[in-house]
């Protein structure tokens, strides 16, 4: 139970217990002896119920009962108090299962991926970042993915020089949706499924399609073009900290909120960043297609 | 507070509106605020407040963009913006606000989806924040998020995932528009890979998604299909019955989870046939095998669903009843029932739900119960609620259908005494189940009659004389005793109980 869910209880159960139901008195059960003892020693020999006999007469009326079983669907008022039961503690006013637990700080620490030089002082904030920035990352282009699934077709349809033989003979752009096996001919027919089947929004930011004419070289010569952007130095001093404008880019990918709703200042530094970066640039992608990745591999 | 909550979740209940959500979230005290643990939720901010947070916002990243530049350390610049406005997201109205704004999401998704990890989860966070709004409205405005939520779920980072998975079961428990499209973006396959995860905090999560998905109105139809035609039946199974030695927070979630696939009675076939009968019943054996003399906090959250998904699958018509033919059931029915009586007394009807399933056409528990002596410890129960004593008065009839040698023992233990005052109960739904089982047991033993005469139970049924629904059976009651013992009506018995002896 991770300690985190909240409110944290407040007045604790008692109260609620009696709320629940009050019942008149309620006290101790008193049970036989030895029934612990008897549950852990495993399944004895039943006794012999009564042995098969005559069927007993139906009761006559005005005498109605019959032995049944029930079957209670969910908004049987047996299960109220149950229910009620599970939401209190769905809600955070019971307690929680577990005793809050305080994440251990470490001592500061950093990245250990070269050119990385990220600091944190938990594990868990190392474990997201690691996960964001290096696990799923082309080795060829230094993309970094949210899922093993989106690099694996990534690469495949990016930096495999036998994908777009392939492509031209059957369909191989495979669905992005994990656990549908479908494959297209383009990645615009697969964009088309994914938003007419998949309810996928247009502009899903894990589906951009591979330009073909690609801008300036961007990633294979980053130093070309290094130090004029921003970005384009990020990637240069720290590929971890790779921004691609298909993740996060403020003049064509990020939503920037219409000038309305941001006060003046916005507006330069806004119209800098889009005078910064010519629309044909793409970041992140590899102009240099197959298995000949500018860089070592990570 | 505590009554006032129950009170609304009744009403909720019983409006069939009951939706519960959960709140996942990394406080430090002083932003708490109170010491009592009362929440403070923030003032709401203007519209042109909710503007400029989103303006610093989104300049808070452009900020980030050129530090990048050289500075890796001191990233708590950056987050703070973002924070800012996670913490003023708490507010109803802010939410509100916040949605209506041009943008608003999409910017939030650049975020969420963006490499900037620390960015990333202070946008995760605020989604949360917005899918526990109790505003339809809000809930739709997150509507472009969840294809994202989703992807993300294939991923590694244990708290990014299960902050994803709270924010999917909340938006999912809120709008049936979230459900509609969640389900052809693959949220079951999604899930059906997410429950091999060996993080305990991610299954948690996400049997909290399920267990979400599974109550809606629609999911006997279009959602409890798609479970049952993937794999997570089998693990939500295993999950539950592993909860006492891996985690019991996720177990609670799957135990609920197949709770509510159960009660829509559309997928029992395949349930048993996974053998959850089994699986479930030695499950409630080591539960009540292992709860320590004072009740754990907590472990009636997973035993209350238990037995509910013990009961509903006995009540199938499939003879499964003959593989839980098992003493230590009933053993630990009442072990459950004595530790959990006094904090937790819903549990009682629960118990005695199954206990009733169990004993409806089975001699072998029925007659178990009596050797077992606990029949003393069942007629303890009778007095607890309403409810309470039908079934009890249920389970003893129950015990005297199956014939004179049930209804000595029932008249030998001595049941009589405590049913007398039952029968001056004003409640004509315990009478008449009394007067039912009075009946069973003057028919098979006519001795209890006699017996009955003896400690004024004539006057106990002529007061029900004038009570529409009652006065037939009390009548008729008032014939058989008023019969001399032995009379010709009662013969049959006599030899069939020469078969018994």
């Amino acid at each position: 139970m991770p300690a985190r869910k909240c409110p944290p209880p407040a007045s604790r159960s008692a109260g609620c217990a009696c709320a629940l139901a009050p019942p008149p008195s309620r006290a101790m059960l008193s049970l036989p002896p030895g029934l612990r003892r008897r549950l852990r020693e495993g399944p004895s020999s039943p006794p012999a119920p009564p042995a098969s006999r005559a069927p007993l007469p139906s009761p006559a009326p005005p005498f109605a009962f019959a032995p049944r079983r029930l079957r209670l669907g969910p908004h049987h008022p047996l299960l109220e108090d149950g229910d009620v039961h599970r939401h209190l503690y769905l809600q955070g006013v019971l307690s929680s299962l577990a005793e809050v637990a305080e994440k251990p700080k470490v001592s500061e620490f950093s990245c250990h991926i070269s050119g990385c030089c990220q600091a944190f002082d938990t594990l868990e904030g190392y474990e997201h970042h690691y996960n964001t920035l290096h696990r799923n990352v082309c080795s060829f282009c230094k993309r970094s993915f949210p899922s093993g699934h989106l690099l694996d077709i990534h690469i495949l349809e990016w930096h495999d020089s036998l994908f777009q033989i392939m492509a031209e003979k059957q369909n191989m752009y495979k669905c992005l949706v994990e656990g549908c096996a479908e494959k297209f001919k383009s990645s615009k027919d697969r964009k088309d499924h994914l938003v007419t089947v998949h309810l996928y929004p247009a502009d899903f930011r894990f589906d951009r399609p591979k330009k073909v004419k690609s801008g300036p070289k961007h990633v294979s010569s980053p130093k070309k073009q290094g130090g004029s952007m921003p970005m384009d130095v990020s990637m240069e001093t720290s590929e971890q900290f790779q921004v691609d404008p298909m993740e996060i880019g403020p003049s064509e990918n990020m939503e920037i909120p219409q000038p309305a709703a941001s006060p003046g200042p916005s507006v330069p530094e806004e119209r800098l960043y889009k005078s910064r970066i010519p629309s044909t640039i793409c970041f992140g992608q590899g102009a240099t297609r197959g298995f000949k990745g500018p860089r070592k591999k990570v | 507070m505590v009554t006032s909550s129950i009170t609304a979740l009744r009403k909720a209940r019983r409006q069939e509106q009951l939706v519960s959500k959960r709140l996942l979230r990394e406080d430090t005290t002083a932003e708490e605020g109170g010491q009592d643990g009362a929440e403070i939720v923030p003032d709401p901010l203007s519209e042109d407040e909710v503007k400029s947070m989103m303006f610093s916002m989104v300049m808070g990243v452009l900020k980030v963009l050129e530090l990048l530049r050289g500075v890796q350390r001191g990233s708590e610049d950056r987050k703070r913006s973002l924070s800012c406005l996670r913490w003023a997201l708490r507010n109803k109205e802010t939410q509100q606000k916040f949605v209506r704004l041009e943008g608003s999401i999409r910017t939030l998704i650049g975020l969420f989806t963006s490499s900037l990890a620390d960015m990333q989860m202070e946008a995760a966070r605020c989604l949360h924040e917005l899918s526990h709004s109790s505003d339809p409205a809000v809930a739709e405005a997150c509507l472009p998020v969840t294809s994202y939520l989703l992807t993300y779920l294939s991923g590694h980072s244990v708290e990014f995932t299960e902050l994803c998975l709270y924010t999917l079961g909340n938006l999912v428990v809120e709008s049936e528009a979230v459900r509609k499209q969640l389900l052809p973006q693959g949220v079951i396959p999604v899930l059906a890979s997410c429950i091999q995860s060996p993080h305990e905090a991610v299954l948690e999560g996400l049997g909290y998604v399920l267990s979400q998905l599974l109550q809606a109105k629609e999911a006997p139809t279009e959602i409890i299909p798609l479970v049952l035609d993937s794999v997570l039946p089998q693990h939500m199974l295993r999950l539950v019955c592993s909860g006492l030695k891996a985690g019991i927070g996720a177990a609670v979630e799957f135990a609920w989870s197949l709770h509510y696939i159960i009660c829509s009675h559309t997928a029992n076939t395949a349930l048993l046939s996974l053998g959850a009968l089994p699986a479930l019943t030695s499950l409630l054996l080591d539960l009540a095998s292992e709860i320590p003399e004072d009740a754990p906090e907590g472990l009636e959250l997973l035993i209350c669903p238990v037995l509910r998904c013990l009961s509903n699958l006995l009540a199938e018509e499939t003879g499964c009843e003959v593989q839980i033919q098992d003493e230590r059931l009933l053993i630990a029915l009442f072990l459950i029932l004595q530790c959990f009586l006094q904090q937790h007394p819903f549990i009682i009807q629960e118990c005695l739900w199954l206990l009733n399933n169990l004993t409806a056409d089975e001699h072998f528990f029925c007659s178990a119960l009596l050797s077992l002596d606990l029949l003393p410890a069942l007629l303890q129960l009778l007095p607890c609620s309403q409810m309470a004593s039908v079934l009890v008065l249920t389970i003893l009839c129950n015990i005297a259908e199956k014939g004179p040698a049930y209804c000595q023992q029932l008249h030998q233990q001595p049941a009589l005494p405590l049913l007398l005052p039952t029968l001056a109960l004003p409640d004509p739904k315990v009478v008449g189940q009394c007067l039912e089982l009075l009946h069973l047991l003057f028919l098979h033993w006519p001795e209890a009659a006699a017996d009955f005469v003896r400690q004024g139970g004539h006057q106990a049924l002529e007061q029900h004389q004038s009570i529409p629904e009652l006065q037939e059976r009390a009548q008729a009651l008032l014939d058989i005793i008023g019969q001399p013992l032995g009379a010709s009506a009662f013969s049959p018995c006599h030899a069939m109980l020469s078969a018994f002896s």
